[in-house]
């Protein structure tokens, strides 16, 4: 895995309102190269709109997303190249294979070279199921998926929204090796979970909203 | 890491389109059925005579090629939204209205060519010439273009939302009023033989309009809906 | 140059008291105008060589014809600042000024009809105005049902702000698409009952009736303004405070 270029993220005084509601009310972080920051909270209260915002999906009433010490908004495109996202949803199309599900969202990004793919897919334990089209795969498989796409699209910052959801034990361990890869490697990551993420080497920083 | 160029990242979108469409022609053949549908109520409604129902055959096939449109412009970014994929689209990193545009592209030949294609043997049953096929399939190439356009800002807008097909003609039908216009007249004047060069250039005229500013407001419209 | 006279308004509390301010202002010299405007028109005014008694319905029709107008290009601008600078008040001008847009569009028409049945003995003609004001209703039908079809206010808003805008820069080709379809159809003697040869008597009352329009739509624009700030900050604690005043 290549070292990864970190420029630091820093996100400031976020206050987000959803029609009369304040969800997010003056919330700061920050996160440098090889470090991992656990977003805590009950439900509700705000964990997945935190990270939307920071990927400017939603744009808070007041705040600031930096990047390398500039605003992300000045530079929105370049921004969206430099982390990748799992929220919810897997982000898959069931009716492509594995393989070109990968390749699809991976070229988006960058060139692939021969191989990763596989590569990948060997990593997250579904090396037999390259050519399955992705509508058949179990919930828990698909999750690994869309884990696969998340390392594929080699980006500094991973910014991930309850990544063990559906998986079984071996699949969370498999999730937290490949996290803590990432972060050996020079990248860092935003995690949401309700879960201890248990990522050998590394003690995420903890983040609790409420 | 070098970061996939505009061009690479449209034509990808363009043929990740265009293969999910192979694999469910038979989701993307109904709005072509529906054309069919459609023109055949005519010559019912009205009566079998061929020399009336070429007065009228223009504004027919029209009409008739707007309804399917419709029909159509919900494989746009629907499946999208609801898998997840467009959000990883907006995601990027790459220009959005380029995006938009390759993904209009793959749908015009998805649902519009065919359309284009199937116009002539419609006409056909509705007394159009043979030697106004040539300005039929112009007029309806253009006019699907402009629908795919117009179609693409109402289905952005709509996406998610209950009854929302509904909605999206109630949107989309009024902005193209224009097009329907001069693109009947245009197959009219070649069934009675004359130049359909007017309202042919008008109807190009429309068409790079809406293609020059639709992806900027598919693209808005986009990040709206997604929140 | 100082911007923070427009901050200011745009802020819900100074626009909800201004709005107050400014409607006396907007709502007696409308009054004034119409009434004048109609008597002009109604009662001074010289019967139409050609038309008879019958043309009168003009100073009601063309006054609302060019406020369903207007009211679109005001909602407009109103979304496009809204969209822009990000600024709520201006989405709560355009939602307030849809509904008035389309009670003028349907005024139009209902006018047009009126003045066609004299004319042409139908209740309806297929005439240039009369057409593309009935797609201005479409296009205000659009807005207003997008706005209503999304719960969250803020994406309703914006939705129906890049529609709005979508449908502004659509107006002039339907208009003029309209216009030569109407030509082409039709004989050579066009229907005047967008545009009656006016002499300088029946035209001042007409006049006066346009102004009169226009402030009136001001006033009721600030009445619905009001309405919709009290809508839209319900829960805000400087509303209880100056509720309670």
């Amino acid at each position: 895995m290549q070292p990864h270029n970190f420029s630091g993220l820093s996100v400031s005084g976020i206050e987000f309102w959803r029609g009369d509601r304040r969800v997010l009310a003056d919330v700061s972080l920050e996160v440098e190269a090889t470090e991992c920051l656990h977003v805590l909270g009950a439900n509700g209260t705000g964990k997945t709109t935190l990270l939307r915002v920071i990927t400017g999906l939603l744009s808070p009433e007041h705040g600031r997303v930096a990047w390398g010490g500039r605003n992300t908004r000045s530079d929105q495109d370049g921004w969206r190249a430099s982390f990748s996202y799992l929220g919810h949803s897997d982000g898959l199309k069931p009716e492509l294979s594995t393989r070109e599900n990968l390749a699809f969202e991976t070229g988006l990004r960058r060139r692939l070279r021969n191989g990763e793919i596989d590569a990948a897919l060997e990593q997250v334990g579904l090396a037999v199921a390259g050519d399955l089209s992705a509508g058949i795969l179990s919930a828990g498989q698909r999750r690994r998926l869309a884990m696969a796409r998340v390392m594929l699209a080699a980006a500094p910052l991973w910014i991930l929204d309850e990544p063990y959801t559906n998986l079984d034990p071996s699949g969370s361990t498999m999730v937290a090796g490949v996290i803590g890869r990432h972060l050996d490697a020079g990248g860092a990551a935003i995690v949401a979970a309700h879960q201890a993420l248990a990522i050998p080497g590394h003690t995420p920083r903890r983040l609790e909203l409420s | 890491m070098e970061r996939t160029g505009i061009a690479r990242a449209a034509c990808l979108a363009y043929r990740r389109d265009l293969l999910l469409a192979f694999r469910h022609w038979g989701q993307v053949a109904q709005p072509l059925v529906f054309f069919v549908i459609v023109a055949t109520l005519f010559p019912l409604a009205l009566g079998p005579q061929l020399a009336e129902l070429r007065e009228i055959a223009g504004g027919t096939l029209w009409v008739a090629a707007l309804l399917a449109s419709l029909l159509g412009v919900e494989l746009l970014f629907r499946a999208d939204h609801a898998d997840g994929t467009l959000e990883q689209l907006l995601l990027s990193g790459q220009p959005l209205a380029i995006l938009v545009l390759a993904k209009g592209f793959a749908h015009w030949t998805i649902c519009g060519l065919p359309l284009v294609l199937l116009a002539p043997l419609v006409g056909a049953g509705l007394g159009t010439p043979p030697a106004a096929n040539c300005t039929l399939m112009l007029s309806l190439a253009l006019g699907t273009g402009i629908l795919s356009a117009l179609g693409a800002i109402g289905s952005a807008l709509t996406l998610g939302l209950r009854r929302g097909s509904l909605l999206l003609g109630l949107l989309v039908l009024p902005l193209a009023m224009p097009s329907l216009i001069f693109g009947a007249r245009a197959i009219d004047l070649a069934i009675h033989g004359d130049s359909a060069r007017g309202p042919l250039l008008l109807l190009s005229a429309m068409l790079v309009l809406s293609v020059t500013l639709a992806p900027t407001a598919v693209a808005a419209a986009l990040r709206i809906s997604a929140e | 140059m100082n911007w923070t006279w427009f901050h200011k308004l745009a802020s819900p509390p100074h626009a909800y008291r201004i709005a107050a301010q400014l409607l006396p202002w907007f709502a007696w010299p409308a009054g004034a105008l119409i009434v004048a405007g109609l008597y002009g028109g109604l009662v001074l005014a010289p019967a139409d060589y050609q038309q008879g008694d019958a043309f009168r319905i003009v100073y009601v029709h063309a006054p609302g014809a060019w406020l369903s107008m207007l009211v679109y290009a005001t909602m407009a601008v109103a979304a496009a600042v809204g969209l822009i600078w990000r600024i709520k008040l201006a989405h709560a001008v355009a939602a307030a000024s849809a509904p008035v847009g389309a009670s003028f569009t349907v005024l139009a028409l209902a006018t047009g009809a009126i003045w066609g049945k004299p004319m042409w003995g139908t209740w309806w003609v297929w005439d240039a105005r009369l057409t593309s004001e009935l797609i201005l209703l479409f296009l205000y039908a659009g807005v207003m049902a997008l706005r209503a079809s999304i719960d969250d206010r803020d994406r309703a808003d914006r939705a129906a702000a890049v529609l709005a805008i979508v449908g502004v820069v659509n107006l002039p080709i339907i208009h003029y698409s309209v216009y030569w379809w109407n030509t082409l159809h039709q004989p050579a003697t066009l229907t005047k009952i967008g545009k009656p040869s006016m002499a300088g008597d029946m035209l001042w009352p007409l006049l006066l009736m346009l102004l009169g329009f226009t402030l009136f739509y001001g006033a009721i624009l600030l009445i619905r303004l009001r309405a919709e700030i009290l809508k839209r900050e319900r829960d805000a604690t400087w509303l209880t405070t100056e509720l309670a005043r």
